[in-house]
């Protein structure tokens, strides 16, 4: 996958370890929890609408399937929590694949509109579904994760579990991004005609990207789930399907590494605002429209192009 | 090669960043005593939050003018769950950690109490939540056990307690008042939302116990602009009354549609109907709802001999004066538990545990804003029917039903 | 009641209902179509026509019929404000996905700018006319419906004559169809999407200031009405005004026939599965057609 994403990876694997050494306290931890599970969401829509070209404003869905198959596998039918994982794995990209073949083959806004209208329609069914996930009062007493029999009792622990599944998470895909298929979706994202030409099984890679992106966030709903102990539907619901895309557009959705930037960036900043008190939201809407209107290729890309705008006036 | 290297000094910059701000954290402060204090300030739930978090702004002021808790000032630290169970955890997490608080009073909704209580449970620290749900209080096991039955909880969560009457009593008031009407067929109509739904559970727990037969069953959303539908089923449905459950616009809406449809059954609001505003904003139409509700609203034609009068004459007065709206039974919550709270800390010392001792245990003929308080090892609610009037609204103002 | 009474119970609510989402779904699809951009932050402009009369009729006491045109006027001021600092630049720049993210963003603003300046609490305003029911039928309906109803018909009529027979109309519609091709043939484009945002703008005050006598304004409704009219857009066939106001008062028929004869809980499911089904079968919507619908790529 290339010597620099291998440092890359490298320099993140050594911050991961070296963080806890300087943070402390469980607030701040789980401020980093958040983090590594909202950007395993944006790295799978990084993939699917960054590299694939193809749109969901819908993921939610995926990231409360995997939510609530742990959730209620654990609770109501005992399961253990690895087993559950993987239902909710399975359901997630049952889904995916359900949704995904006849919606893949829309385009531009279609496509965003059906994925849009299929996050809405699961959102009404974990609201609905009163029995099964307990509606809109939630479901509760979500087990702890656990290791081996131990189970979790603090932040940092949850934060391994996280940023090393992330970490994992993110070798996959670069490597994915430096195979054929990643190639094959660079052309696809080109020009599908030209791709297709070329002999490229479109439908089967779109599907197949769609599904990926859905297992991430199943995992990422899945420890979420665990960690908060509790779930309801409006964590699942439209907006949130929008904040995750807000994410991948402010770090960059061209590249993983700036979904990685705008979920860590976009998951602190509004517990930095915090001593805002109630401006809080308009000074969060206000940097945002800044970090849009400024660097509208997201933050990863805009830091270095605006260095160069400015700092580099001197070389032509 | 600069492209490379900038965009890991970027990465680099945000997490230094974040260190900063984790080490300018608060530093280890002997001094005031802190109570923390989370509220849905924004989102949407606001409507509660923002009454509630104006009360502990007064609540503070009060306390500190006095002296403070002994001569030590108090620090009430007020939190914006934003109305997300995501955020009302880190919220409280910081408030534990951070800002080492003795008890915590919050959040505004069930669905975030929930959130919160888990954690609270986990590092022993006093929760008092300002939500309604019997949930928040009671372990789930306990809860699933009494699911389907008429009983009430024989044990509470440790750590967790409640100030807002339990939606289980006020369901209970609306159909003991049905009763003496001689009413048997009820249509009820409930928002989606965590508020609704815990409210439709217990109505149809409770029916059974007052000879109720609910014949409809209809749900709305909480930002929905038209209920005519599900009212217009309701009416056809051979009920003769309706209850709604909701909180925030959709009960005006509720009111307005029910009026406009002269559906010619009474209309029944839950407990979240307290405030004056609602009637103004229903323009007319709230002409004979009628409701369960905390002694707060219409407390001035209660006798100066009643338990709650002093405390609700002054927070009620100050309140108004001070925010210049009308006093809500929700800012009623925030001050119930922030002076449970504070009665606590006066008398055994800021000690966690002490404090949720004393809760359990000492809150007896407790006078606050929701009713008289009985605290004890099987209710950390403290509240039942006899917190409520059933109070109908008779030529825009408050009156006690008949 | 019986069967017929109720059918034109549901018939109203249906109908008002639509209205608002019709309004929603045009005003949708005339920004769209200056700018291929979707602007997820329609549903403010809703909110502020409703917040902006109760302020001028309420606060300030002025008569209605005043309050309704200063409304727009404002909120007319406020879409065109909201171009010229957030959408003019960077629509020439930025990809499409950004600037849909940036009305997000600017739907977040104007909710807190609404939060500071009306709080948080919901406001009503007096009817346009009486708030006595007519009775039609057996069933019970506010002449503000009426109102609602006609004012949304009026916009769509000035609309239609707007885009079919003036040159300006003609103009925005040109962009529509090709941008390069319409500035080639010396349209001002930027005026265009001014313009567009101009209107959608007025077509959201409108909406807001007719309901919220019936149900009330407060500071978060737009979101899920801009969810609501993206759909009727969609299914009307994007780019397709007329469709989107159609499918605007479809999906609110739909939503009040399925209260009375199915169920409450599944209203929206079932907009929404029809909202889908429709897309998998006729992915240009309802009446768009293949053509109008090349979209272009995200």
């Amino acid at each position: 996958m290339g010597k620099n994403n291998y440092l890359k990876l490298l320099v993140m694997a050594a911050i991961i370890a070296v963080v806890p050494l300087i943070v402390s306290g469980d607030y701040h931890l789980s401020i980093l929890v958040f983090m590594g599970i909202n950007c395993m969401v944006v790295v799978g829509l990084s993939l699917l609408m960054g590299y694939a070209g193809q749109i969901s404003l819908g993921h939610a869905a995926f990231f409360g399937i995997g939510a609530y198959s742990t959730g209620i596998l654990t609770t109501q039918f005992g399961l253990s929590i690895y087993a559950a994982f993987l239902c909710g794995i399975l359901f997630s990209s049952l889904v995916a694949v359900i949704i995904g073949i006849p919606a893949l083959r829309l385009q531009g806004h279609y496509l965003a509109i059906a994925t849009l209208g299929i996050g809405e329609i699961i959102y009404i069914i974990f609201n609905e579904m009163v029995g099964l996930t307990g509606g809109p009062s939630g479901l509760s007493n979500i087990p702890a994760f656990h290791v081996g029999g131990y189970p979790f009792s603090h932040s940092i622990q949850y934060y391994y579990l996280v940023w090393g599944a992330l970490l994992v998470i993110l070798w996959f895909s670069l490597n994915l991004i430096h195979s054929r298929v990643g190639r094959a979706l660079k052309a696809m994202h080109g020009s599908e005609v030209a791709a297709g030409a070329m002999g490229i099984n479109l439908s089967a890679y779109k599907i197949q990207i769609f599904v990926l992106s859905a297992i991430y966030a199943s995992i990422a709903g899945s420890i979420y789930a665990h960690f908060v102990s509790f779930i309801a539907p409006n964590n699942f619901a439209f907006m949130n399907s929008i904040m995750f895309l807000m994410m991948g557009v402010v770090g960059g959705l061209h590249n993983i590494w700036g979904a990685v930037m705008g979920a860590s960036l976009m998951t602190f900043l509004p517990e930095y605002l915090r001593v805002f008190k109630e401006f809080d939201i308009l000074i969060y809407g206000a940097i945002l429209l800044a970090i849009l209107l400024f660097m509208p290729e997201g933050f990863l890309e805009g830091i270095p192009m605006l260095y160069r705008k400015y700092f580099k006036r001197g070389e032509a | 090669m600069n492209h490379k290297k900038l965009s890991k000094i970027s990465l680099i910059t945000a997490f230094t960043l974040f260190f900063c701000l984790s080490l300018t954290g608060p530093a280890m402060a002997q001094g005031p005593i802190k109570i923390g204090f989370v509220a849905s300030i924004t989102g949407g739930a606001s409507w509660l939050g923002q009454p509630e978090k104006d009360t502990a702004l007064m609540v503070q002021e009060w306390i500190n003018k006095e002296g403070g808790i002994k001569g030590v000032p108090v620090q009430i630290i007020i939190e914006d769950s934003k109305s997300d169970a995501s955020q009302a955890v880190l919220a409280t997490k910081k408030l534990i950690d951070g800002d080492k608080v003795v008890a915590i009073i919050g959040s505004s909704t069930s669905g975030e109490s929930m959130a919160m209580a888990s954690i609270c449970e986990a590092a022993k620290i006093p929760m008092i939540s300002m939500a309604a749900a019997l949930q928040i209080v009671t372990p789930a096991d306990e809860y699933k056990r009494i699911a389907g039955t008429i009983e009430s909880p024989r044990v509470q969560r440790p750590w967790i307690f409640k100030t807002p009457q339990t939606d289980t009593s006020a369901v209970e008031a609306i159909y003991a008042h049905m009763k003496k009407k001689g009413i048997t067929k009820v249509g009820i109509v409930t928002v989606s939302d965590g508020f609704g739904s815990a409210g439709r559970n217990e109505l149809k727990r409770m029916a059974p116990k007052y000879n109720i037969n609910l014949v409809a069953d209809e749900v709305y959303g909480p930002k929905d602009a038209d209920m005519t539908a599900q009212l217009t089923k309701i009416r056809t449905s051979g009920a003769q009354a309706v209850i709604n459950w909701s909180i925030g616009p959709t009960q005006v809406i509720v009111t307005k549609n029910w009026k406009s449809l002269a559906m010619g059954m009474p209309l029944y609001q839950s407990h979240g109907f307290g405030n004056k505003k609602n009637i103004e904003l229903a323009g007319g139409s709230a002409e004979g709802v009628i409701a369960p509700l905390g002694r707060l609203i219409g407390w001035e034609k209660l006798p100066k001999t009643h338990p709650q009068y002093k405390v609700l004459s002054r927070y009620a007065t100050e309140y108004e004066k001070r925010t210049k709206s009308d006093v809500s039974t929700f800012g009623g919550h925030g001050y119930d538990g922030l002076y449970l709270a504070i009665d606590s800390i006066k008398a055994v010392g800021p000690d966690r545990t002490k404090v949720r001792d004393f809760l359990e245990n000492d809150i007896k003929n407790w006078p606050g804003t929701g009713g008289v308080f009985n605290m004890s090892a099987t209710d950390h609610t403290g509240l039942d029917l006899s917190a409520f009037e059933m109070i109908q609204v008779v030529k825009g103002d408050w009156a006690f039903a008949k | 009641m019986d069967l017929q009474g109720q059918i034109i119970q549901y018939l109203a609510t249906g109908l008002t209902l639509g209205s608002i989402y019709a309004m929603v779904g045009l005003g949708f699809t005339i920004i769209y179509n200056a700018t291929g951009i979707i602007n997820l932050a329609q549903g403010e402009f809703v909110m502020f026509g409703g917040l902006i009369m109760v302020f001028f009729t309420t606060t300030l006491g002025l008569p209605l019929f005043l309050s309704f045109f200063i409304t727009l006027a404002l909120t007319t001021g406020i879409g065109m404000l909201y171009e010229r600092l957030f959408i003019h630049h960077p629509s020439k720049t930025a990809p499409l996905m950004t600037l849909l993210i940036i009305t997000v963003a600017v739907s977040i603003f104007f909710r807190g700018i609404a939060m500071f300046i009306w709080g948080k609490e919901p406001y009503s305003l007096p009817h346009f006319s009486s708030p006595e029911p007519i009775i039609i039928g057996g069933a019970a309906i506010l002449p503000q419906v009426f109102w609602i109803l006609g004012l949304s018909l009026l916009a769509v009529i000035l609309m239609n004559i707007f885009f079919n027979r003036t040159i300006t109309g003609k103009a925005m519609s040109a962009c529509a169809v090709n941008r390069v091709a319409a500035s080639l043939v010396g349209i001002d484009v930027s005026k265009m999407v001014l313009l567009s945002f101009a209107l959608s703008a007025t077509l959201g005050a409108l909406a807001g200031a007719s309901i919220t006598p019936i149900a009330l304004m407060e500071y978060d409704r737009g979101p899920m009405l801009a969810l609501k009219g993206f759909c009727a857009a969609v299914l009307g066939g994007l780019g397709f005004g007329t469709g989107a106001v159609v499918a605007g008062f479809l999906l609110g028929l739909i939503e009040s026939f399925t209260t009375g004869f199915i169920s409450s809980a599944f209203k929206e499911a079932t907009a929404l599965i029809i909202l889908i089904l429709v897309l998998f079968i006729k992915p240009s919507g309802i009446f768009g057609s293949a053509e109008v619908g090349k979209i272009k790529k995200i």
